[in-house]
């Protein structure tokens, strides 16, 4: 714990708190001792307003001087008992880590059979339990929205989880993996080898693979190029290969957007797609209710 | 500022041209309260003396008169000085059954609230932290709701404020919690160990059977009473009956515990031990009222020109002759004050108000044969011959304030949908173009049913032409008391958009209730307009 801290620091702040504490005694000693002996008239201190206004130097209570006594001792006893004296950890051994682990714990036994209780289910039951749903839901929202948006209709680079258009598979067990293991989706960069040129026959053919309008003689050449180079992956009729999670290139569906100049950017430059790995960070059992709700997308009606 | 409360040092013999120094007022009191005595001892002979009242007088010897003396007027150079416990004799007259009958009824109110159930088996007044609601009577109220409990501090406040320029510190004196538990602890401790006298003889002998007795009864009284008062504040928070059977089967949580037993502890600390001292060095109120005060303000006061100059006079001697005011100097006043001050120094900041030394003097004043009212309510102005006015601008202030405060409150709660309706744009992307060329933005809604029964909600969506709202179902179904998150998205024709930004509003409607409906708004970001207009 001390890779950048030397060991005179826990010494400095011993001395800093002892010395805090022996001044504080010192100064209430000081304060309360003075003459107890009763006087006609307390001392004035000088001040004076509207005439007869005066500031004068009444007593506290006795108890109100112990209070300081008792915050005093509390604070050695607090010293002792939990870490704060720079050269000791505390009695108790108290730390912000085991408090973390223990309020972890406690959550886990509260709500781990809650989880269990939906982990032995199959996905696609769980996908028709509203109560699962709702649960699903709420680990969506604060999980999955930063990049898949709240309605999980993606943005520009993140895959829209509405659409019936699945990189590596639509499968429970497909969706499962990609939110357990994530995902890593490499387009490399064509730029070198396909020439600007090459790059531009090449976006007009994949193009032209879901149907758009495009230069036929540039689609053709291109074509020549997509089968020597594209083929691996995409497959020779551009469909695609859920196993690489390379994406179908016929079902008009753009994750980095579908106007030539993108699909070019795309080619020329490559693209990487990550998607986290969420098993060891959420569990297998929260994982499972997403993968149930994502899942869940495919049952809806079709948006109006 | 001759109205402003003057400090205990400060005192107005000080100042007076004949003032003879304290030896003299000291000698005065000795004499007054021999003469006292004999009197009392003249007039017990004629009416027959009860037994308490015969022993008070055998007891009232040098160390009551030492300790009234200390009390009032020593002062300690030291910084912390020794509290001298303050013995309140019991007193009874019109303003002690009015602080009774206050005590009665807010205690009542107190210990018997929580005990109400209000439609079915729900508690009518409940603080549920865990569910973070608040249940009173017919209403639920929910965090967001929590600018009415601003309203009603505000309310309490100028409440305080009001009264206060009216009619001086009666909250001290008669509603205050501090006032209400104290007088009903001093209840329990005259019960046991008799009234001032009594227990004052009492403190000063020494440890034996009776006093052990005595002292451990009374803490006993004390302490069950106090526990009781923590548990029925843990009442307001928890359901007091299931908190009643925890009790009883010793199956209290470990918090409930601690909340009980510091309730228990503060009840008993502050009721039974520092009382005045609360008021006195505690208090932040005790502290300003002297800025609410006016000369018009009704404030308990010595009547000095009549009562001076005070001496000890025999009932049948008329006082003109002996060139003595009306005030005997019986020392009664100082003896009934909880706070143990001497209200013929002039008005103090250590003062609540209670009005016990106007009860006793006036029974004085009766055996004596004098009018009453030596020391009574009354205003600066009317203490110097000049009329009082009751309505004065401050006054008429803090009513019209109040009163639109209290209206807006009423009105509000009256008004109050049980619906709430929060937007929070998604921050992942500004927007989205659809397939269609359409541009989209995405929003969670949080939709809160404060209801007490489930509702099918309608949503729909204003501010740009042609404006879509994709949902996920139809009609929301929300159940009572349960807030949800919907994630929905607007699209808009980008040819109708004129702005990168432009308002839109969700309404949100009860399918069964047009009552309950709310709405609230949003943005809605997009392309700059192709054609600038």
């Amino acid at each position: 714990m001390n890779e950048f801290t030397s060991a005179f620091w826990p010494w400095y702040i011993f001395v800093l708190v002892a010395l805090s504490i022996a001044a504080v005694f010192g100064l209430i000693r000081w304060m309360s001792v003075g003459s107890n002996r009763p006087t006609e008239k307390a001392k004035t201190m000088g001040h004076k307003w509207d005439d007869d206004l005066e500031e004068l130097n009444n007593p506290l209570p006795r108890w109100w001087l112990n209070l300081f006594y008792i915050t005093l001792f509390f604070s050695i006893g607090y010293l002792i008992l939990y870490p704060g004296i720079g050269i000791a950890k505390g009695v108790l051994g108290w730390t912000q880590i085991n408090q973390y682990e223990r309020e972890i714990e406690a959550a886990n036994k509260l709500y781990g059979p809650i989880f269990a209780q939906y982990l032995k289910q199959d996905v696609r039951a769980v996908a028709g339990d509203p109560e699962a749903l709702k649960m699903g839901e709420r680990l969506y929202l604060t999980y999955c929205t930063a990049c898949h948006g709240s309605d999980a209709r993606g943005g520009p680079g993140y895959p829209n989880l509405r659409d019936a258009d699945w990189l590596y598979g639509g499968a429970p067990e497909q969706i499962k993996t990609s939110i357990m293991n994530g995902r890593m989706g490499v387009m490399p960069a064509w730029a070198q080898p396909l020439g600007q040129e090459g790059v531009q026959n090449v976006a007009e053919y994949v193009l032209s693979l879901s149907g758009r309008r495009v230069t036929e003689v540039a689609a053709e050449a291109g074509k020549e190029k997509f089968m020597q180079m594209c083929v691996v992956c995409h497959g020779a009729d551009g469909r695609g290969n859920i196993a690489l999670g390379a994406p179908d290139l016929t079902d008009g569906v753009w994750l980095y957007g579908g106007s030539q100049r993108a699909v070019m950017e795309t080619i020329a430059n490559g693209r990487q797609g990550r998607m986290p790995a969420h098993g060891e960070f959420l569990g297998e059992a929260k994982v499972h209710l997403l993968t149930a709700y994502v899942y869940s997308f495919l049952q809806e009606p079709p948006p109006q | 500022m001759s109205q402003t409360p003057k400090d205990s040092g400060d005192r107005p013999e000080d100042k007076k041209k004949d003032n003879g120094g304290g030896e003299q007022r000291v000698a005065s009191l000795v004499e007054a309260q021999e003469q006292v005595r004999r009197q009392a001892a003249e007039r017990k002979r004629e009416s027959g003396p009860s037994k308490s009242e015969k022993f008070a007088a055998q007891r009232a010897g040098a160390s009551q008169r030492v300790i009234t003396l200390v009390e009032a007027d020593a002062v300690s150079e030291s910084l912390y000085a020794r509290h001298r416990k303050v013995y309140p004799r019991r007193v009874t007259g019109f303003f002690a059954d009015l602080r009774v009958i206050m005590a009665t009824l807010t205690l009542g109110i107190y210990y018997g609230l929580p005990w109400i159930n209000w439609g079915g088996d729900r508690q009518a007044f409940l603080i549920d932290l865990p569910n973070r609601k608040f249940h009173l009577f017919a209403w639920t109220f929910w965090p967001q709701d929590l600018f009415y409990l601003t309203a009603i501090l505000i309310i309490a406040a100028l409440s305080l404020f009001l009264f206060t320029a009216v009619a001086g510190r009666v909250w001290c004196g008669f509603t205050c919690p501090q006032t209400v538990w104290t007088e009903i602890f001093l209840w329990f401790e005259r019960k046991i160990e008799g009234d001032r006298p009594k227990q004052m003889k009492l403190a000063a002998q020494r440890w034996n059977r009776e006093k052990i007795l005595k002292r451990g009864a009374k803490h006993a009284v004390w302490i069950v009473f106090a526990l009781w008062t923590g548990f029925t504040f843990v009442g307001y928070f928890t359901p007091i009956r299931e908190l009643a059977v925890s009790v009883a089967q010793f199956t209290l949580g470990p918090w409930e515990t601690f909340w009980v037993l510091f309730y228990a502890l503060a009840t008993y600390g502050n009721a039974g031990w520092l009382r005045e001292q609360v008021c006195i060095y505690m208090c932040p109120y005790a502290r300003f009222q002297g800025v609410m005060f006016d000369r018009n303000t009704m404030i308990i006061s010595y009547d000095e020109p009549r009562g001076e100059p005070r001496g000890a006079r025999n009932r049948n001697v008329d006082p003109k002759s002996k060139q003595l005011g009306d005030c005997i100097d019986c020392t009664l006043c100082v003896q009934v004050c909880p706070t143990g001050i001497d209200i013929r120094n002039g008005l103090q900041y250590q003062c609540i108000a209670c009005a016990a030394c106007v009860d006793v003097c006036d029974s004085v004043m009766d055996k004596m044969g004098y009018p009453r009212g030596l020391i009574r309510y009354t205003t600066q102005n009317a203490l110097e011959g000049k009329p009082s006015r009751m309505l004065r601008p401050r006054v008429l202030v803090y009513t019209a304030v109040l009163a639109a405060i209290t209206l807006a409150l009423v009105t509000a709660v009256l008004l109050r949908v049980p619906l709430a309706l929060d937007v929070i744009r998604d921050r992942n992307a500004l927007y989205r173009e659809t397939d269609e060329g359409l541009i989209e933005n995405v929003y969670v809604l949080k939709v809160m049913n404060k209801d007490r029964d489930g509702h099918d909600y309608l949503l729909s969506a204003s501010g740009i032409d042609g404006l879509t709202l994709r949902q996920p179902a139809p009609q929301l179904r929300i159940a009572p008391g349960e807030v949800r998150e919907v994630p929905v998205s607007l699209a808009a024709d980008p040819a109708a958009l004129t702005a990168r930004s432009t308002k839109v509003r969700f309404h949100l409607r009860a399918a069964d209730d047009p009552r309950i409906r709310t709405e609230a708004q949003a943005a809605f970001l997009g392309p700059l307009p192709l054609t600038p207009r």
